[in-house]
Order: structure tokens, then sequence, then C-alpha cells
């Protein structure tokens, strides 16, 4: 069945902010979607308000709406673009559960929109546990007995029923969120609140615990003729009870015979065709039982996942690319497999290697939160890594985590049996780490297996690792000297490092290197084609491993490197790729052979129709060099990638490697802070005082001589890594205990400082105003591209607070003196390409912060906000144009504002600190843009799920020196009808500035209080600035309430300026949606070459 | 000496002078000599190495590791390994899995066929795709020759020596070596027959006559060499071509045979059964570059357009040209390279696939063809409904 001529205008959702259980495999898939679908003429309306995804780009679809992912506001897009079809399976949960309601509520039907890829039964089937539970068992396929609640009572009932252990799982949920495991009555009642307040529907499954069973995922893809193919199985490592989100999760499936998979396929492909699910990729869950082979489904879901970007970049079918395809009429058979170009892609993928996907954690800046894998979400990113065998690929996505592991091994501590097996009892982050251990320390293999359920083939393939490791050990402390050409391999194939061969041999990793080479041991490149071989690739998507054939010919093309940015984590995300995918294309354009280096499967930069070639590797100097040493590009691009390929600069150019754009001695300077000192002081620039300290005592004294409070943080760290605030001695002390270990905070923030990694301390400037400042510089010229002033007061990490663009009410010699200096700074220091600079001004004084000559996490948002394609200028400088022949020059503001807000994962860190400050914490961002501030603010608000009230009761509860601030906040909350109420002491205040109100506890301490009015929903905003660590445990429960109940939580009276702002400018209908497009026409500049989509063959030529 | 424990050096030397080394697994004191063919599936080593198809060839497993959950017991599509040779990346020594296995080292051993892992096999199959399937040799590397490269070489050459002495597929009748010597009769798993089915057996496939057995057939199974009365003498109400080894064209005594029952009782042939009815209805066949060995292939209904994800494991082909003017017609096709999948003739009631329904081991879609020849037996109606 062709192409449908009857669909003119499709709408396509995004899935918003990156938060916890849905990050850029979204941006993935939905950059896939929109090229896939304007490649096959259709017009593209797309609505998504996370500006740092690569889909946002206005030069992809026709209409690019950052607006929040809210019925209301998709109504109006909808009524203004009259689309046919609304596309909603490439947007995660997100999408997926507005569809639902656009349904509900009539809207698709009222403006004759049709929704493609899942009806709205069959995601109704999938997603209502209890539908789905009736469904698979009318077609006699098992799931967990169970039963449903909505309430405490109706789970123990269940209880009752079933018995303890038992599983709660919310419906429409996402990343598990709300699920839990429930061991006693006391525990069910807490955990079913908990889980009835996450699920949208207010319902619960509560089941029989499959703790310990094996976790399977199968990728299936389904056309509308019915043909059906399994993309990819994927077998957890880790079992049922840890979400496959936190699992190492291995492809293809390792550990069933060809008669258990083909039963469990035959089962997915039944239920999908009873679920209805009629065109696209669908995810299906099981668990096996690994004592009999029982087999239970656990969910589908019928929609593009995280696990579909997974299979995807495992096998080489584009799940997303097809899928949207299948959506507009295609069938399977239709559609031509790029790779081959001569199959089709009615086809199952065959592997000829193993892909293992390991979870990145950011634990470290949750003090306090329970990190114990269980059913509900916790990871922020992935790698994943390609190997010819389990455990070259479980080597290389380890040390591809860039968690100062090398692969497995290297751990300085070695646990004995009793820890191993205290360890052990709970999975955590690092059990893999222990397994280790515990094959050193002599566990057996059936000990581990009782301990972790984790199947004894994986136990055995880690064995065989830490066996091969310690024989080496053994053989060099007994003969010495380096280990033979024959070692070198074996362990190679085995997946260890040359930092750990190293580390084993007792010499350095250059002297390692240089050994191995010397012995001929290296890399050849194979290429990942879905057939194993069978079939010609033409598309160089390649992995390294240590076997006989290379078979990727080298090109005599100009070429350049870009080196990607890893796994995501918090404070280096999805912005990132977006810089290096727009790059990418950008320098493709110019005819420049274009080389993408990652291991991240979420993203977009790893789609092998991005660049030119695609190297899945870790971005370890030993795994970017072997690439370097067999491409010799003309360039290496180190800029684009955040702090990732950055800290690999110096160590490439020792190497002598051609790094293109900035040099790598400014890149030092900027990053060492004392040379940063010295240059800013030389341009004449002013920076708060600051000293460094490598011990304690310094750091007191230090602190003495530059007066409190002082901001204390570490070296060499990004995102604000284990930065505090110390308003007097006492604070510093503790803060420097907790960073020796010594404290109460334990490992969790522990540090290193000493000689070589000094302390930085600087005063800490109060009240201060921040700004970010983006620029693209030539060597010659400097462009201002985008100025942002953050929302929150300096203190609270750029990352983290909320900003907008352009600043408002700023005295223009102050604008001037930070262009100014930015400009001065990134002359000085030759920057070519992208540079960011962070102003904090305080009483009209400019003070520099820190200069990153690299692009920023701000560049896609002020992308967006002004129309231009900075990473891809940035890109082109880097190439050696320059901003005159590029035509750039700097631009009046723009007309219309655009603000972001930041999207934090508190929620699933229940009994974590709470507080924004000088430390990121932040997973993603919104973007609200309108002409005028009020609704771009309420915008970006709305679009991280915490909507600005239009009415109701607003607490307000503000430190001394907020108090005079906060009278006109009270005095617009009044003006637009809210109630107000108030703690104590800032109630007083309001008192005798004539307003009236209530008086309220703040938590425990008396009723009624702030906490208990939050849950009882008689609170609909909260105003509380931080009254200090005193009363931190107050704030930490107001915060967590507020989550709990979805309300705004301002901590700032900046923010709560802005907020009132915006209240006071809210229509009834919350502003007008606008698109990008529209809000850059009118400063139109000729856009750099031919967009994106075109690039895509118009294929649906097949045979 | 290599840091974990693993098996003497051996060489595959392949008739076009490529020489792989590896360690020797399974029956060290064997040889294997044969066809060298890759097998692209993930899963189902055990139904690989026991499928009499196999017979005369050295198989190659794209996946690299393989003995991951042993030999389960019963996943055998024949009594003994059938291989002549097995190529692997990597032996798992600790195998996984809730059913009793063997491992897989050890069954190979009692077969006495050796194998070896540690090569680099993703190489070896882009030869062979590129270069058509090769004929081979794996050996053992003497201890003695090992020590010196230059002996080394010296075996290497010898072998690809002997290897381009192998005789070549197309012309080898092999479904005597694996055919059985006498009539057999398997009985339905529960109640009386149903129907009962003569079953050319030339190296049949043990799911397959499960299959029918578990349906209610009584199937008589007949050697190779079985002549028409043979096979009518048993009142079959239709005949199994099964699948088998070698180069149908080589196969005149069945393909006799077959040409006699052709219209007088419904046929159905899987595989080499495909080609031989095919040959019996007038059509050629040829040999494949490489063959198809996998369990992920796209197989078209050209009458339904429905397609299915088929295993398959053949070198030869049924050439579509020659099947005009033959009462046959094409009705499933690979969509792989468009070669002919299957055949039928409404009119003879015979009907063919070139894949394996069965699956055994794959996917699972086309098991219903089978019982559409059951159907079509009870109740007489055109392939199509
Ligand atoms: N009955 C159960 N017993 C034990 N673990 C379970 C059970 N059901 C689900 N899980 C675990 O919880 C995880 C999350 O559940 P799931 O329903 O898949 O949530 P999500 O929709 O977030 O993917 C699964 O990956 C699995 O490991
Ligand atoms: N001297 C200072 N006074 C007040 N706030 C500061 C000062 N220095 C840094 N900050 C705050 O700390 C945040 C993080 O500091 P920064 O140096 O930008 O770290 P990172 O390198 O992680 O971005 C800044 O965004 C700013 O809000
Ligand atoms: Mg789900
Ligand atoms: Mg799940």
């Amino acid at each position: 069945m062709p192409r449908r001529d009857d669909l003119h205008t499709i709408l396509l959702l995004g899935s918003g902010p990156i938060v916890i259980g849905q990050a850029c495999e979204f941006d993935y898939s939905g950059t896939q979607a929109v090229r896939a679908l304007k490649a096959e003429g259709y017009r593209v309306v797309l609505v998504n308000n996370n500006p740092a995804s690569v889909m946002t780009d206005p030069r992809l679809a026709d209409r690019t709406y950052v607006e929040p992912l809210l019925p209301a506001t998709v109504e109006r897009v909808i009524e203004r673009e009259r689309p046919q079809a609304l596309l909603a399976t490439m947007g995660g949960q997100t999408a997926l559960n507005l569809a639902v309601r656009l349904a509900e509520s009539g809207v698709l039907e009222r403006y004759s929109v049709e929704l493609l890829g899942a009806r709205v039964e069959t995601i109704r089937m999938a997603e209502d546990r209890q539908l789905f539970e009736q469904t698979m068992r009318g077609i006699g396929i098992a799931t967990p007995r169970g039963g449903f609640a909505r309430s405490a009572e109706q789970a123990r009932a269940v209880a009752r029923a079933i018995g303890f252990p038992l599983v709660l799982r919310p419906s429409f949920t996402l990343g598990g969120s709300g699920g839990a495991v429930a061991r006693s009555f006391e525990e069910l009642d807490r955990a079913v609140r908990w889980a009835l307040d996450q699920s949208p529907a207010g319902q619960v499954l509560v089941e029989e615990s499959l703790l310990g069973w094996k976790e399977f995922e199968l990728e299936v893809m389904r056309d509308r003729a019915d043909n059906a193919v399994i993309v990819c199985g994927i077998e957890n490592l880790d079992p049922m009870g840890i979400h496959t989100g936190d699992s190492i999760t291995v492809a293809p499936v390792q550990t069933l015979s060809d008669v258990e998979y083909q039963a469990m396929r035959d089962d997915a492909l039944k239920a999908i065709r009873a679920l209805g699910i009629e065109t696209g990729g669908c995810n299906i869950q099981f668990a096996v039982d690994p004592r009999d082979g029982k087999r239970r489904v656990i969910e589908v879901n019928p929609r593009v996942s995280r696990s579909s970007a997974l299979a995807s970049k495992a096998t080489g079918f584009p799940i997303a690319k097809i899928a949207a395809r299948l959506a507009v009429g295609y069938t399977l058979d239709e559609l031509r497999n790029d790779i081959t170009q001569v199959t089709p892609a009615s086809f199952e993928p065959a592997l000829d290697y193993v892909v293992v996907k390991v979870p990145r954690f950011a634990f470290e800046k949750f003090p306090g939160a329970d990190d114990t894998l269980t059913t509900q979400m916790k990871s922020v990113g992935e790698t994943m890594a390609i190997g010819r065998t389990f455990a070259e690929a479980l080597g290389k996505g380890l040390r591809a985590l860039e968690d100062g592991g090398s692969g497995l091994g290297l751990d300085p501590q070695l646990r004995d049996p009793a820890a191993v097996r205290e360890a052990l009892r709970q999975a955590r982050p690092d059990r893999i780490r222990v397994l280790r251990d515990g094959y050193r320390a002599g566990l057996t293999t059936e000990e581990l297996y009782a301990l972790t359920a984790i199947d004894p083939w994986f136990l055995n393939g880690i064995r065989a690792m830490v066996e091969a490791e310690e024989e080496l050990r053994r053989r060099c402390a007994t003969r010495g000297g380096l280990p033979s050409r024959a070692e070198l391999r074996e362990a190679k194939r085995l997946g260890f490092s040359d930092r750990q061969l190293a580390a084993l041999c007792g010499v350095d990793e250059r002297t390692l290197a240089e050994h191995r080479r010397a012995q001929g041991v290296r890399p050849v490149y194979k290429a990942v084609d879905t057939c194993a071989a069978e079939f010609e690739a033409h598309t160089p998507y390649l992995y390294s491993c240590y076997e006989d054939e290379d078979e990727a010919p080298r090109t005599d093309r100009r070429k350049v490197v870009i080196l990607g940015s890893g796994p995501n984590r918090i404070g280096q995300g999805i912005e990132f790729d977006t810089c290096c995918v727009e790059a990418a294309l950008a320098l493709k354009q110019q005819g420049i052979e274009t080389i993408m280096v990652n291991c991240n499967p979420e993203t977009v930069s790893t789609d092998y129709d991005v660049a030119d070639r695609l190297y899945f590797e870790p971005l370890t100097f030993e795994d970017v060099m072997e690439i370097l040493h067999r491409e010799r590009p003309d360039g290496v691009i180190v800029t684009l990638g955040g702090q990732t390929p950055l800290s690999l600069a110096r160590a490439l150019e020792r190497e002598g490697v051609p790094i293109w754009g900035t040099p790598a001695a400014s890149i030092d300077i900027a990053e060492d802070r004392e040379k940063f000192y010295e240059l800013v002081v030389k341009l004449g620039l002013r920076l708060p005082e600051g000293a460094m300290a490598t011990d304690p005592v310094q750091a007191l004294q230090h602190a003495a001589r530059i007066g409190y409070p002082v901001l204390v943080r570490p070296s060499y760290v990004l995102g604000g890594r284990a930065m505090t605030i110390c308003d007097n001695e006492d604070d510093l002390r503790a803060a420097l205990a907790g960073m020796t270990g010594e404290g109460p905070q334990g490992v969790a923030s522990r540090v290193e400082f000493g000689p070589g990694r000094p302390l930085l301390i600087d005063r800490f400037l109060e009240e201060a105003l921040e700004f970010d400042v983006d620029l693209l510089c030539d060597g010659r010229q400097a462009v201002i591209c985008g100025v942002m002033q953050h929302i929150e007061h300096a203190g609270i990490h750029s990352g983290d607070s909320a900003c907008i663009l352009p600043p408002l009410g700023v005295q223009k010699h102050v604008l001037e003196a930070m262009a100014d200096a930015a400009r001065r700074l990134a002359l000085t220091l030759r920057v070519v390409g992208p540079m960011n600079v962070q102003f904090a001004v305080q009483e009209d004084r400019v003070y520099v912060l820190e200069a990153n000559p690299r692009s920023s996490r701000t560049i896609p948002f002020v992308s967006r906000a002004t129309g231009r394609p900075v990473a891809g200028l940035a890109a082109l400088l880097m190439a050696g144009k320059t901003l005159a022949e590029l035509e750039v020059t700097e631009e009046p503001p723009p007309r219309h504002v655009s603000v972001k807000a930041c999207a934090f994962p508190y929620h699933k860190f229940p009994g974590s600190d709470v507080y924004p400050g000088p430390e990121m914490r932040s997973t993603g961002e919104s973007m609200g843009a309108a002409f005028r501030f009020g609704p771009a603010f309420a915008k970006a608000y709305a679009g991280i799920g915490e909507p600005l009230p239009r009415s109701g009761a607003a607490c307000l509860s503000v430190r001394e020196q907020d108090r005079m601030g906060l009278v006109p906040v009270a005095t617009r909350l009044r003006a637009l009808g809210f109630s107000l109420f108030a703690t104590e002491g800032t109630a007083q205040f309001l008192r005798e500035h004539g307003f009236s109100l209530e008086v309220l506890a703040r938590a425990g301490g008396g009723s009624p209080n702030v906490v208990e009015r939050i849950l009882a929903r008689q609170l609909q905003l909260v105003l509380s600035t931080p009254l200090g660590p005193r009363a931190r445990r107050d704030d930490e429960a107001i915060r967590r309430a507020c989550v709990a109940a979805g309300i705004p939580f301002l901590t700032t009276l900046e923010a709560g300026l802005a907020a009132v702002a915006a209240l006071r400018e809210l229509g009834d209908r919350g502003g007008d949606v606008l698109c990008l497009q529209e809000l850059h026409e009118r400063r139109a500049q000729p856009l750099a070459g031919p967009v994106l989509g075109v690039q895509l063959r118009v294929a649906a030529d097949h045979g | 000496m290599t840091l974990l424990p693993s098996g003497p050096p051996a060489l595959l030397a392949l008739e076009d002078g490529t020489i792989a080394r590896g360690a020797a697994f399974g029956c060290l004191r064997g040889e294997g000599v044969g066809e060298v063919v890759f097998h692209t599936g993930m899963t189902g080593y055990p139904e690989i190495l026991t499928d009499p198809s196999y017979c005369g060839q050295i198989v190659l497993l794209t996946y690299p590791h393989a003995g991951n959950y042993g030999m389960p017991d019963g996943d055998g599509e024949s009594s003994r390994v059938q291989v002549a040779g097995l190529v692997v990346r990597e032996l798992c020594r600790s195998r996984s899995g809730a059913r009793r296995s063997a491992r897989l080292e050890q069954v190979l051993e009692e077969a006495g066929v050796l194998a070896v892992e540690g090569v680099d096999t993703r190489m070896i199959t882009r030869r062979l795709r590129t270069r058509g399937a090769l004929r081979g040799v794996l050996a053992l590397l003497p201890p003695a020759v090992a020590a010196s490269p230059a002996d080394e070489q010296g075996f290497g050459a010898a072998l690809m020596e002997r290897a381009r002495a192998i005789p070549l597929m197309e012309g080898s009748e092999l479904t005597t070596r694996v055919t059985l010597s006498a009539p057999e009769v398997l009985e339905p798993t529960a109640g009386p027959p149903r129907l009962c089915l003569a079953a050319l057996h030339f190296g049949a496939k043990r799911s397959i006559l499960a299959h029918f057995v578990a349906a209610g057939c009584r199937v008589t199974l007949l050697p190779a060499s079985a002549s028409a009365e043979q096979v009518l003498d048993t009142r079959p109400d239709g005949v199994l071509l099964s699948n088998g080894p070698g180069d149908p064209a080589a196969c005149s005594s069945a393909v006799a045979a077959t040409r006699a029952l052709l219209g007088r009782l419904p046929i159905f042939g899987i595989c080499l059964g495909h080609q031989i009815l095919a040959l019996a209805a007038g059509a050629r066949t040829y040999k494949l570059p490489f063959g198809h060995h996998g369990a992920n292939h796209p197989v078209r209904d050209e009458r339904t357009g429905q397609v299915s994800i088929t295993s398959q494991n053949h070198g030869f082909s049924v050439d579509a040209a020659s099947l005009s003017g033959t009462s046959m017609r094409v009705t499933h096709r690979s969509l792989f390279d468009g070669t002919v999948e299957g055949i039928a003739s409404d009119e003879l009631r015979a009907y063919a696939v070139q894949y394996h329904p069965e699956a055994a081991p794959g996917p699972h879609d086309a098991v219903p063809l089978m019982d559409e020849f059951l159907a079509r037996l009870a109740h007489p109606r055109p392939w199509e409904r």
C-alpha cells in the first residue's frame, strides 16, 4: 500500500523537557519522524517545548511550535494549522497521554484529525493495566497475578489475596514513576498513596512479585497489511525488579534457546495483534522464570520507546523512521533497508556482534537519595557499546561511562567476601564492579547468582574477564615486563582498556599504548549492517574490535572528526548532541566529510545518516586516538560535545592531532582558574575575589580574608559538582569535612582536592543578577549571539536557573559592558567557534564568573530564540570560514521574549536535598516564547509541568532580606484575586504593610501548616525563599509536598516577581500559540544551504 | 599460553587461499571437510548442527557466541550431529537455561566433529558472500608445525590443496547418506490417524515429522530411493517430499518417482523436496552463489502479498524462467533476492516451499502452511481460498 495522498498536514508531538525515563531518545525518534515525513512530501507541524532538541531546529519541520505539551495548547495549534492527522507515537509517554486526552475531549473529532500510529483504544488497552490484563487473558497469555486499586483499602484486599512481596505499577506513567515494592502492609499503604498520586488515571496495579525472574524486551514493527517483524530482542542482565532503564541490557538475547525465543516471539505478535497495534513500532516486556522457563508478559508500550532507540542503534534498523512511514500508509516490504539498499525493511536484523547498554546514574547530585535500583527508573543516561563478544562489549560500555572507571576493574578498594555479600544484598549502581570483587574474593558463580539473580551466563562472562585479569596480573608480577603480543590481543578481545592493562603492569597508559602498537595489536573496524554481512553495507556505521579484517576503507576527502558528548548526565545532555548534529550537517553541506564519534544510543548524532561516517565508540583517549590514527582527519572538533571531548583536547594535541577551532592552550587558560584570573585582570575586567587552597587550613584562612559568604568548589568539574555556599566558618568547616569524606555525607559528596587539584574559594556575590552571553568568534572578530538574563539570582547554577532572552529592564551600559568584556575575552583567547561567558552584576558592577570557550548548554536555546543556527555556524568558523564570509553580524535583540525553565528530577529522589544551588540538578528545560514577558514565562513554567494557577490561594514565606521585595508580589497577587497565606515572620511584615492574611506554620511545627494545606490541595502557589540551614528540613518538606501536588514552588523573589507578572498577563486562553518560523520571520536571514530533510532520499522506491 | 584456557590451534583453509587460525574444540581427533556455509541465525545452533541438510558442509555461525544454552534435550533435528565441522567466534563454556542440556563441546566430541573458535568469522562470511560458497578443510595444527610460522604456512597450503580436491556440491547426491535404509511408520501422538502421509525421507528434520504426527497423521517414512509404486503401496492421502542435503539435480530416482506421483496424489515439498518437485515438473535448478542460511528471510506470498519471516537453508534454487511451460507457478518469492521460494499447481494438488515452515530454528510465521496442506487433503480445495 503506497503513501497516503489524502493527508497533507501532519501534526507531530514531541516529548518535552528531558526527565528521567524520557530523555533524548525521543529527540532521536521525533527527528527521524520529521525527516521521514518531510521526505514523503507532507507538511509537518511539530509541537515540542524542548529547545535543546534537534527536532526543534526550525529548518526541520514546516511549523515548529515551542509550546507546552498541554491539551489546550495543542488544540490551539490544531485550530490554527488544521492538520489531517496526528502522530503521537514518537514523543514518548507525554505525547501518547496527550493524544488520549485530545481524543477523549473530542478535540480530534471536532477538527477531523486522525490519530496515526496507534488508535486510542489500543493506547488505552496497552496503558491501562487492567484492560491490558484482560486482553492478554483473552488470548491465553499470562500476566503476573494481581489486582487493581484506586484506594489503599483496595490495595490491601489484593495483598490479602496474594500475599507479600507485592509490586505496585501505576497506569499511564513513565519510567516506572510511582512504582514500588511492598513487603508489608505499612509499606503498602505508603507506596499506594505515592503510586496513586503519580498515576494520571489514579489507578495502580498491585501484583505478585516476579523479583529475580529474567527480563526481556522485544521490539516489534507491524504494518497495516499485518506484516510484523521483531527488530531486536534485548535481554536484561539485571533481573526483574530493576527497571529496564536502570538495567544493564544486552542484545541480542543470550540465554534463551530458539524454542524459548520463538515462543516469546509468538506471544509478542499475538499480543500486538490483540491490542490492535496497527502500524509502527512497539515494545513488549517479558519476565521468564529461570527455574522452569515460565513466561509472563509485563507490559506493552504502543509507541517508540527508549528501548526502540537502543534497538535501532544496536541493529542499524531505523525504527522511528520506518514507523513514521508505516503510519502514512506504506507496508514494510515497500520500504527499503537503507544499509543494504537492496533488501526491504520487512526482515529481522541479524547481529554478528554483541551490544551492551550500561546506564549512567547521578546519585552524587542528590545526597540522601535512595540509590538502590528498583522498579522506578533512576538513571539519567546510558552508553551503548558494540563488541564481538559480551566481554568486549561490557568492557567498552563500562569505560564509556566516564565515571572514573576504565572498564571492568581497576577498582582501588577490594571488598572482602562479607562486604561483597552485603553490597549485593540490594542492587546499586556499582553492582557490576562488586561482582568482580566477589570473584576476586573467591565467591562462586552459584553464590553470586543466589545474591543477585543475574543469569549465570552473564556472571560467567564476568568471571572470565576477572580470571584473565588475574592471570595477567600474576604473569606481569612474576615475569615482569609488558604483556606479549598474544596476551595483549587476548586481553583486548576481552574488553580491557589500555589504562587497565597499564595499571596491571605498573606502567603509564602511554607506554602501554606504544608497546601495544609496536606489537601490532590494533583494532579493526567492522560495520553494523543489519544482516551479519550477508549483504554489502552502504552506510559506514562502524565499531572497533580486535579481529583480522578491517572492512571500512579510508577515504581521501577533506574530513573532520566531531567528538560527541557521551552518556547523558546532569549538566551534559541533549543540548551538546544538538550542537554536534548541527555542526555535522553544516559541514557536510560544505562538502567536508564528517565523522561522528559517540557512544550514546539515545541521540540523533548516532543515527547513521547524520554524519558521513559513524564510529559507535567510547570517548576515551584510547578509543578516539585509534580512530584518528586510522582516519587521519584534517581536523578534530572538540568544542561542541561538552566537557567530554574538551577534556581530551590537551592529550590529543600532544599526539599531534590537528584540533580545529580554539587552540587547546586557550581552553586550558579558561579552565585553569589561576591563569584565567590573570587574563581577566590583564584585560581590566572584574572577577569576584578568590583564592585557591590545597588543604582545609588554607581554605579557612583564605575565606577569612575574602570574607563570608564564600563559594567553595573543586577544580575541574562540570555542572557545579560539589559546589557549596558557606555563610560562615562553621558552614565551611562542615563542607570541608564532607569533601574529605569525614563528614556525615560520606562518600557521595567526596571530591578530590589537594596539590594539583586545588579548592577554589570565591567571594559569594549576594543578590547579584546573573547573565549568560553566547558569542561566535573567528579569531579576528566576535559577534554576540545571545544575552540571557537569569531569573534567579547568582548562586543558582546557570543550568538550573530560569532565564530570559533578551534581558528585561537591564541598563544599556551594563549590557554593553558585558558584551564588550565577552568580545575582548574571546579575541584574547583567540577563540575560533563558540564561547559562553557568565557574568554576575551586583550594583551595576559587572563580574566575570567564567568563560567557556566551547559550545554551551544555552546555544540551542539561543538558536531557537533568535533563529540563528549558532552551532552550525561555529563549525563553519572552525573549518576556516570567517564571520564576514558567513555574513554573521550582530543583530538587534529579538522583539519577542523567550523564557527557559528547568525541569528537576526531585520526585524521583524523595528524601534528597531539594535546594536549587550552585550545583546543577535539573535534567531538562522547556522554552516559552511570546511577544510579552508574561505569557512567555507562563508557557515555560507550564511546559515543565508546573502551570501557574490563575486563581486560588498563595503562600508566601521569605527570609528577612527578601521582605521589602515581597510587597509588589503580594500586591499583585491580591489584585488577581488570590487569597494570601504566610508564615509567621512574613505575615507579620505583610500585615504591617496593610495586607490581611492567614498565618500558617511551616511544616511539622503546628497546625494549620503549609505542608498540610498543600497536600489538601488548598494552596495553588508557594513562594518560599530559603531561610538558611536551620529551616532546611521544613523547606524540604514543603518542596516535597509541592512536587507531590504538582504546584509551582518558587524559591527566589525574582521568580515570584516573574510569576506574578506572568499571571497578570495571562488571559483566559493563556496566550496565543506561536511557531518559531513566524517569530523569526521578521528577522529573517538567509539560512545556510538546503535544510536537513532534503538530504533524505525520497525512498518509497522498492525493487 | 593464552590467559584463559583454550583448545589447541586449528586451521580452517578455504579453496580461495583464505587461512584462518583458531582454537579447536569438539572432537580433537576429527577433521572437517566440506563446503563452508554461513548461517545468520542468532539462536538455534542445536537445530542447525543436527539438521541432515547440512551433511557435507562445514557450518560457520555468524553470531559470535555459541553454546550459550548448551544442547538442550529434545532440540535436535535428528539423532546426531550432521555438520562436517563448526566454525564460531567464541564457544561459551558455561551454559545457561532451565532445561536439561549437554555441553556443546561435549556433544561435538562424542559425534566426532571438529570445531574451531576464535577466528574472524565475519571476515570469512564476507569472503563467502563475495566469492560464493567455498570448499574448505578444518584441521588441527600438529604441535610440531605450530611452532614454526613457515611450517604452519606449508600446512595451511596443503589443506587448501585438499579443499580444492573436495567434490563440488553441484552434482553431489548426498541424500543416501542421511536417509533411512528401510521404511518406518510414525503413529499420531494421540488417537487414531486422521490422515496418512508417505514421506520420502531425504534427511527429514524431526520438526517436520513431529508437526504432522502431532496434527494426527500417520507418517510412513520411505528411503530416498523409494519408487512411486512403493509410495502408492502405503496408500497415503498425500506425499511429503522432505528436506535434505546436496544437489537436487543429482537425485534422479527421487525426481522420477515424484514425476510418476504428480497428479495422482497431493504432494507437499519442503526445501530439497521443493526442488525435486520442480525438477519433476520439468523445471531446472541451479546453485546459488552462497545460498540462503538463516532465520530472518522475508518471503512474500505472491497471491496475498503477505510477508512471512522464514527459516531457510538451501544452496540450490529453482530457476524461475524454467517454470514457464510447466504445470507449476511461482507462489512465493524471496524479498532478499527475488528467487523462487514456493511453487504450486492447484490442478495437480502439488505444493512446495523452498524454506522451512517447521522453522526449527527460526520464526513460526509459516507453520500454518503445513496445516493448510493437510486441510487440502481432508477437503480437496484450491490452495487459495
Ligand atoms: N510483577 C513484577 N515483579 C517484579 N518486578 C516487576 C514486576 N512488574 C514490573 N517489574 C519491574 O519493574 C520495571 C518497571 O515496570 P514497567 O511496568 O515496565 O514500568 P514502565 O512503564 O516504567 O516501563 C520493569 O522493568 C520490571 O523490572
Ligand atoms: N562568586 C560568585 N558569586 C555568586 N554566585 C556565583 C559565583 N560564582 C559562581 N556562582 C554561581 O554558581 C554557578 C556555577 O558556577 P560556574 O562557575 O558557572 O560553574 P560551572 O562551571 O559548573 O558552570 C553560576 O552559575 C553562578 O550562579
Ligand atoms: Mg510503560
Ligand atoms: Mg517498562
